[in-house]
């Protein structure tokens, strides 16, 4: 934990206790954002005078004694692809500048019941697109770490608004490893949940198949209640799993006693040494607490990558077709239907989005379907039959959760292929629909954070959060 | 509407041998409250865009969720038909059009909801059901300015989405039809069952039952030809006007040496003829792929079951039922109209009561034409109608007479109604009185008629019916004719 800021569950404490109230701590994160801002670039839209109000609300409900929920007086922030009613949300593309909902997401819903405070809705990679937020329309976020560096992607605003203390905790989506991969890069705590664990009703689709919302934290505690506030059934959404989100809270102390962690017995190469060595003594932390460790292997996990580039860009080309002119958003006003769709378009797409949406509608078309997208849905089984074979001998995965430290801003944005491979540990859990999280754990290269990623069978929350607790305490 | 079974035959017979193959394609909007995946209302003919919400809209992050009852009523068509209840998938048509508001329309692909089917036309007709799929409408665009209502040359279009996400079932049809008849007579059938089941009202003229049609030509007994897809098919009289159409116009191709392509081609109806609208080149590729945003649906042997057991009478076995009632041929017109008005339980109903079920089944049929399943007129009163004529207390002019005074009145006692007319009809002895009396006045003609000269009867029956002023019943007098003649 980044021991400058305070942590949620601390922050609840102390309002709850009369130490301080809402509106101060609120206060102080904006006093943060005011400073730090306009260097970091965090946020396409901070919601001062909402926050304020909504601060002032709480602050006036408490005095009253009256209960206002888990996460009374936390501010925080939103990654700009969820619907908030009423306020901007554009997924850093112009074409849905200036768009605003009808309607709140359900985790917004959801945090807003929990007397948590939004500070602001903050910047990505255009439609979740990237690996290091390098690909807004309204410019990249810096890593408040090394403003040099990015923050990594495409949930870097959600991250870099943490680790900038903007806010106690945020929310980000993670595709093939947007929340995981900036958690890592920035040094906080970030959460995919089991997929149908948290709603996606209200989050503007990239891949519907892959997309889950989780958190962004200081501690494995605040992630717990955050996972708790923001999870469970929504009737609202189909893919939705039609049970309570389990208690992760009450599980932190338990140890891993007795845990099988399993080890990749063939890791992938370019991971940088730091990186190597911070995972060794990951497992030497959790053995020292009891857990003994499995080699286990993943034999298809060099496919993973090329078959989430097929299918996320698939379905990328199907949930971004609606942006046409039409109905809302940017219209560039053309000579008849057809060529309005087209310069909308492209005005409004960034280059990276235009290159998935081209990718995507190829490997879905006639003729190449069963060649591409097809093959991509066998890897989707593949991997998930590797995983439910490794996890006959062990509990968890522990892996990097990227192969580097946060780089420099501009490093690959030329190469997008380069940039792909950010996300070869993280992509497979998303093919699965498992859970996974990344626990920061020390140091590594330039002094950057190195992140240890976490794999955790579908609903295997509880027992994940015991390991990143273990390991909590050991960095 | 009238019944296809009984209207004159519109079947071309094709020359040299051609003969025509058919498959249709019929969507039906579901009768439910709400649509297909969101809360809006289904409701036809409300002000633009008010029956609309972030799902109908396809704005960023509405997810669909789908209708229960839709389902449901998916499933009773599915049954009605004859058809295998399967667990289903839905799947993303892709394609730009301006009244598509997500640029996709969810559908079902290859795994739907109803499968392998049948339905039976007269004379043992059976035409496969492929399919029976559920599918969610697209908006309605309207083209202002320029000269054809097309969007080409328009100066605006405005966009109407209160159909958008309004609930479908598509039935596809096997190319087994093999005229236009049998084509009318399916789409005939098919609108009665969606009737009986309650899973929509099946109104051509307001767009929720919509036909398109796959017509080829062949020699008989070789290989299905090449076919066009005419759409815009707004009646049961226009498919067997476009069928025989496009029939003809396919046959003429072919004899005058050319091919068909594969195209789809619009019905105008006033000009009554097909056009090209686009061809199989220039079709769209819809990128289907399995839809991510809903989950399998499987509806499980036990509500299959339920809805199975839920289902009423289907109406080709109340026409048996009806038929075996009254004897009369189940394929008669009379069968088909008093089913198809739902009055078949009330001719049931006329018959418990002591009624005459083929004398209820002409009245019925021609007097209750205004009237709905349950007629004004009781049926305990029809059936006594029906006994009083059988017993020749009146005859079957008075009892036509006293029908229509009970139906202009909603009702009325039959007995009290003749009586008020003075139709107390002559009993047999006297009628055979007035047949000898007029037997001795006119000798030639009784004469002629023992000489089997029949039409000399007819002189027999006026005197007799002149002096009964009209109380005798005309077959009771022409009975009692013969039988006097053959003693």
């Amino acid at each position: 934990m980044t021991s400058e800021f305070v942590s949620v569950v601390d922050i609840v404490g102390s309002i709850r206790a009369g130490k301080t109230t809402a509106s101060d701590v609120l206060e102080q994160h904006l006093a943060r954002i005011d400073k730090r801002e306009t260097e970091i670039h965090a946020f396409n839209h901070v919601m001062a005078e909402s926050a304020r109000a909504n601060a002032a609300s709480i602050d006036a409900d408490l005095k009253s004694g009256k209960e206002r929920g888990p996460l009374a007086g936390v501010p925080i922030a939103l990654k700009d692809n969820m619907c908030t009613r009423g306020v901007p949300t554009t997924c850093s593309s112009k074409i849905l500048e200036g768009w605003k909902p009808p309607y709140d997401a359900t985790v917004v819903t959801r945090l807003q019941q929990a007397g948590a405070v939004v500070v602001g809705k903050t910047n990505l990679d255009e439609f979740a697109m990237g690996s290091s937020t390098e690909n807004s329309a309204f410019g990249p976020t810096r890593n408040p770490l090394d403003t040099s560096r990015v923050p990594g992607g495409s949930s870097g605003g959600s991250a870099a608004a943490v680790a900038a203390g903007f806010a106690a905790a945020s929310l980000g989506s993670d595709t093939g490893g947007s929340i995981r991969q900036p958690a890592a890069l920035c040094g906080v705590v970030g959460v995919k949940p089991t997929y149908g664990m948290v709603s996606r009703q209200g989050l503007v689709a990239f891949a519907s198949s892959l997309d889950q919302i989780g958190p962004f934290t200081h501690t494995v505690a605040d992630a717990a209640l955050l996972m708790e506030v923001i999870g469970g059934h929504d009737p609202l959404d189909s893919t939705s799993l039609d049970q309570p989100v389990p208690s992760l809270t009450a599980v932190l102390g338990r140890g891993v006693k007795g845990m099988r962690i399993g080890r990749l017995a063939d890791m992938p190469d370019g991971c940088e040494p730091e990186v190597l060595a911070r995972l060794d003594a990951a497992f030497a932390a959790l053995k020292a607490a009891g857990a003994t460790i499995v080699d286990i292997a993943l034999p298809s996990l060099s496919y993973c990558l090329t078959a989430y580039y097929l299918v996320a860009p698939a379905e990328a080309s199907s949930n971004l077709a609606r942006y046409d002119g039409v109905r809302y958003g940017l219209r560039v006003e053309s000579a008849d239907l057809i060529s309005m769709y087209g310069a909308t378009r492209a005005a409004g797409f960034g280059a990276e989005v235009k290159r998935r949406i081209m990718l995507g509608t190829y490997a879905l078309s006639a003729g190449y379907y069963d060649a591409y997208y097809g093959k991509a849905l066998k890897v989707r089984r593949l991997i998930a039959n590797d995983f439910a074979a490794a996890y006959q001998s062990c509990d968890v995965i522990l892996t990097p959760t990227s192969p580097t430290v946060a780089f420099p801003i501009g490093e690959k944005t030329s190469d997008p292929l380069t940039m792909y491979l950010c996300d070869i540990f993280t992509i497979p859990s998303n093919l699965a629909g498992h859970a996974a999280m990344s626990v920061p754990f020390g140091t590594g290269a330039h002094s950057m954070p190195v992140g240890v990623q976490i794999l955790a069978p579908a609903l295997g929350e509880p027992t994940m959060f015991r390991v990143a607790a273990e390991l909590e305490r050991a960095s | 509407m009238s019944n296809a079974s009984s209207a004159p035959s519109h079947a071309t017979i094709l020359p040299n041998g051609w003969e025509m193959v058919i498959g249709l394609e019929v969507h039906v909007e579901l009768d439910t409250k709400t649509k297909l995946f969101s809360a809006s209302p289904n409701h036809f003919g409300d002000e633009p865009n008010t029956n609309i919400d972030p799902v109908t809209l396809g704005l960023p992050g509405a997810l669909p969720v789908i209708n229960r009852r839709a389902v449901e009523l998916a499933i009773r068509l599915g049954l009605a038909l004859n058809c295998t209840v399967q667990a289903s998938t839905f799947h993303r048509k892709n394609y730009f059009y301006q009244d598509l508001a997500k640029a996709y329309q969810i559908t079902q692909y290859d795994q739907p909801i109803n499968i392998d089917g049948f339905m039976m036309l007269p004379g043992d007709v059976r035409i496969g059901i492929e399919r029976a799929h559920l599918e969610e409408d697209t908006g309605k665009s309207t083209h202002f300015g320029g000269t054809s209502g097309r969007i080409h040359g328009s100066d605006y279009s405005l966009v109407d989405f209160n159909r958008a996400g309004v609930p479908l079932v598509e039935i596809v049809s096997r190319p087994d039809i093999r005229n236009a008849d049998q084509a009318r007579q399916y789409v005939s059938e098919l609108r009665s069952i969606l009737l009986a089941v309650g899973a929509s009202d099946a109104k051509m003229e307001e767009g929720s039952m919509r036909c398109d049609v796959n017509v080829s030509v062949r020699k008989a007994g070789e290989p299905f030809g090449t076919r066009c897809e005419i759409k815009n098919v707004n009646s049961i009289r226009a498919v067997g006007k476009a069928i025989d159409y496009e029939a003809r116009r396919q046959v003429d191709v072919l004899e005058s040496g050319g091919t068909i392509r594969q195209e789809t081609r619009h019905w105008d109806d006033s000009e009554g003829r097909t056009h090209t609208l686009r061809v199989k080149e220039d079709a769209d590729d819809y990128r289907y792929f399995l839809e991510p945003d809903l989950v399998l649906l499987d509806p499980g042997t036990e509500w299959v079951e339920t809805i199975r057991a839920s289902l009423p009478m289907l109406p080709a076995a109340r026409r048996a039922r009806l038929s075996q009632l009254t004897g009369t041929d189940k394929e008669s017109e009379a069968v088909y109209v008093i089913v198809e008005r739902g009055q078949d339980d009330y001719v049931q109903l006329v018959a418990d009561a002591g009624g005459e079920p083929a004398r209820a089944l002409v009245y019925v049929q021609q007097a209750f034409a205004e009237e709905g399943a349950t007629p004004a007129v009781s049926a305990a009163h029809l059936a006594a109608l029906t006994q009083m004529e059988r017993d020749a207390k009146v005859t079957a002019t008075q009892a036509k007479t006293i029908l229509a005074e009970m139906v202009a009145n909603g009702g009325g006692d039959p007995a009290a109604i003749a009586a008020a007319k003075g139709f107390e009809a002559l009993d047999t002895s006297a009628v055979e009185a007035m047949v000898d009396a007029a037997i001795a006045q006119q000798a030639d003609a009784w004469a002629k008629y023992c000489a089997g000269e029949e039409k000399a009867m007819g002189a027999l029956v006026g005197a007799i019916m002149k002096a009964s002023q009209g109380k005798a019943d005309g077959k009771v007098v022409t009975a009692i004719l013969q039988s006097r003649r053959s003693k």
